[in-house]
């Protein structure tokens, strides 16, 4: 058949009138007629497509006419057709990968945080750039991975992430401050797979640490702080970065070495695919090495003295907290910095830095947990980077059950009171059998 | 017996390095002494009042000319006492766009001092941040970053305070020799005082300078601001488009318990904290 479309005007024209006798057969012909109905699109003389409005819409509640161009009630009764929300992402398997692109994602508190997902984005970018011979992304995951749910759901969410191997080390020897026992296990890694590039999150006491560590092991002089990678067929490796050096001062250019320490928005993460997350184990055994860093545990610091804005867990109390001096006690065993809503700071139960919102402060904390607060928009601003939030409050239909994950409903004093009894009782029962 | 060998360890105290570079005025460009280097000092300094006998030397490895002079004095004035050990410091000449690792390396393995004290990162050049490792690389030292506080030392063993990300802190103990980076968790530098600033000398060591070839060969340009991240919404129809713009984000929708006894509100949530491990 030849490309060039062909146009009958007559048989347009008849198309257009509708008092035609013709009129029926020549749109059956011309097969712009869906499901029987009045025709509602066509193509007409000049090449335009021409509608009728006529023909499509349906008849709304006080018998008005209504058009919904959503693209869901298109062409009048054919409205069953709305396509259910289904999964869109691709799936990819990669089996024989032409080289290794390793990943070491931080994997705070078990979960990948925005900036191992960037990371992963940029290490598909790298893996994916040559699409007859792809690399395969290893992630290196150290501790344990929570995931979003368990079982299946939890190795998709490394899937979705972009990683097609995943090399998991969650032996007791790798956790806390380990450096040592992570770069024998990532010597182990380089050894056997010989990937291709190394890149981990250039984050405080995660990846900045171990990469430059594993820079110097491996003799690779690592681009620390790199925002931006292009292709680039002069440099050895065929990629080129952007970093940041200089104390922030300067931007360096430079081919990308085979290690490199990226920030966070590196790059898109990956949304359109879904890899495998094939489990894989390392064949040599590790070398167990003599630290000589021994980690003594955390220290238990004041959560009242650190920064509401760096905050790991927050108790904010709002106007429906009754008994202060509960809540006081409730942050203090719970080991929760304090926060409140701005109607408990006007009313004087707290201080004015307390406040978080939109004219307070924009809190981070892991958990933040909502007493009494309505969720005003002001409110929800401010903890919009909070990971999880939990609410009791008297009333199911406020916002912040919205946006709450987990949400009590009941009296904040009642609610408090035995969750302290719990946590003491639960510290109570461990100390005895210490 | 056992106390007074302890004492003894007390009193001898440690020989601290504490490795200096020239920083880099955020605004203004001009040379100063570098914040995370003074605080280094500072952490020394500290370590000197509370363990008599500890002995610090400075050592910084690059140009001599009058700029940078001026920005070395800057820590010299921190000494507010004499016998601080601030009365000079070690400059191991080699000129501009050296490589300053091969230098401090030797020189570190032939005073081998027990304890190194660097800033994270350097405010001009690459400042990678690649210095400590390199030196625990190649000495084949520990290595600590992010240090807060020398809390004491024992026997050979030192016990730190790491700083955490959100205010945590977390104690190590070191087997000494050791190398230990700090930035801006550490206390801050005192002020700089002119008078002992001034008296202060500098005993030049030259070295077999090595030029840094590949950073050379590097595009070095002042920073550029990063472009925002866009909000990019995928959505088929205009429609779709228009509700992911005006529409405030809902949530997933997480678990609201209705018609429950304050006591099972209280489990479900205890449950979470744990899940989350926020509670200590
Ligand atoms: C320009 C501007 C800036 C603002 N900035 C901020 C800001 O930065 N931060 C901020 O927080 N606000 C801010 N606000 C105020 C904001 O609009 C709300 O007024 C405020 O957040 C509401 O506080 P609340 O949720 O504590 O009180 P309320 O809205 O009164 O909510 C109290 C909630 O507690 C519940 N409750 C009552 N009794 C109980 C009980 N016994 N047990 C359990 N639940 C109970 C109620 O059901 C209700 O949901 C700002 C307002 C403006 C105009």
């Amino acid at each position: 058949m030849s490309e060039i479309i062909r146009r009958d005007p007559r048989r347009e024209w008849i198309a257009r009138n509708r008092l035609h006798p013709d009129h029926a057969s020549v749109l059956a012909a011309l097969g712009v007629n869906r499901g029987g109905a009045a025709v509602s699109e066509w193509l007409g003389p000049h090449g335009v497509v021409r509608k009728n409005p006529h023909a499509i819409g349906f008849i709304g509640p006080n018998d008005v006419k209504r058009i919904d161009r959503s693209g869901f009630q298109q062409g009048g009764q054919s409205a069953a057709t709305t396509p259910v929300a289904q999964d869109s992402r691709r799936t990819v398997t990669i089996d024989q990968p032409a080289f290794l692109v390793a990943v070491v994602p931080d994997l705070t508190g078990g979960r990948l945080s925005a900036h191992d997902k960037d990371l992963l984005g940029l290490a598909r970018r790298v893996a994916d750039a040559d699409a007859d011979q792809p690399g395969a992304v290893v992630a290196i995951l150290f501790g344990e991975h929570k995931g979003e749910g368990d079982g299946e759901l939890k190795e998709q969410a490394l899937g979705d992430a972009g990683i097609d191997r995943v090399v998991h080390l969650n032996d007791e020897f790798y956790a806390g401050f380990a450096p040592e026992a992570r770069l024998a296990a990532l010597s182990a890694v380089e050894r056997e797979m010989m990937p291709r590039f190394w890149l981990l999150p250039d984050s405080p006491l995660g990846g900045a640490d171990l990469g430059r560590r594993l820079a110097l092991r491996l003799g690779e002089r690592a681009a620390t702080g790199v925002w931006q990678v292009e292709a680039d067929n002069e440099a050895s490796l065929g990629w080129r970065c952007t970093a940041r050096g200089g104390a922030g001062s300067l931007d360096i250019q430079r081919p990308l070495p085979r290690v490199a320490l990226a920030l966070a928005e590196c790059a898109e993460p990956v949304d359109e695919t879904r890899h495998a997350a094939e489990q894989l184990t390392l064949a040599a055994s590790i070398p167990t090495t003599l630290s000589r860093i021994e980690d003594l545990g955390q220290v238990a610091v004041d959560p009242a003295g650190v920064a509401l804005a760096e905050a790991e867990f927050i108790l904010s109390g709002g106007n429906g907290v009754k008994e202060w001096g509960a809540f006081h006690h409730a942050a203090k065993v719970l080991g929760a910095t304090e926060g409140a809503s701005r109607v408990a700071v006007d009313d004087g139960f707290m201080a004015r830095d307390r406040q978080v919102g939109a004219t307070g402060t924009w809190v981070t904390a892991r958990v933040y947990m909502a007493v009494g607060i309505s969720g005003a928009i002001q409110h929800l601003q401010g903890i919009q980077r909070c990971d999880k939030v939990v609410a009791i409050n008297l009333d199911p239909g406020c916002d912040i059950i919205k946006r709450a994950d987990l949400a009590v409903i009941g009296d904040s004093t009642q609610i408090l009171a035995a969750l302290v009894t719990m946590v003491e009782q639960q510290r109570g029962g461990q100390r005895d059998a210490a | 017996m056992q106390p007074d060998l302890h004492q003894k360890q007390q009193q001898q105290g440690i020989d601290v390095a504490v490795l200096v570079s020239i920083g880099r005025h955020p605004t203004t460009g001009r040379a100063r002494r570098a914040e995370q280097d003074a605080r280094g000092l500072e952490l020394a300094l500290a370590m000197e009042a509370e363990l008599p006998g500890t002995r610090i030397s400075m050592l910084h490895a690059g140009s001599q000319d009058d700029s940078s002079e001026a920005a070395l004095r800057g820590y010299l004035g921190m000494a507010t006492g004499v016998g601080m050990g601030l009365e000079s410091m070690t400059l191991l000449e080699q000129p501009e766009g050296s490589d300053a690792i091969p230098a401090l390396a030797k020189h570190l393995a032939a005073t081998s001092p027990q304890l190194v004290i660097t800033g994270a990162r350097a405010e001009r050049g690459e400042g990678s941040g690649l210095l400590p490792y390199a030196l625990a690389e190649h000495l084949g030292w520990p290595l600590v970053n992010s240090l807060a506080s020398v809390e004491k030392v024992e026997n050979g063993v030192v016990t730190l305070l790491q700083a955490l990300p959100r205010g945590q802190r977390r104690r190590l103990k070191v087997r000494l020799p050791a190398i230990i980076s700090v930035d801006e968790a550490a206390p801050a530098a005192r002020q700089s005082a002119f008078g002992p600033a001034r008296r202060a000398t500098f005993e030049i060591t030259p070295t077999s300078p090595e030029a840094d070839s590949e950073l050379a060969q590097w595009h070095l340009a002042p920073a550029r601001k990063r472009p925002k991240r866009l909000k990019i919404v995928k959505a088929a129809s205009a429609r779709d488009r228009f509700k992911a713009a005006a529409s405030k984000s809902e949530g997933k929708g997480g678990q609201v318990l209705t018609d429950v006894t304050p006591e099972q509100g209280a489990e479900a949530i205890y449950k979470l904290l744990k899940e989350e491990d926020v509670l200590r």
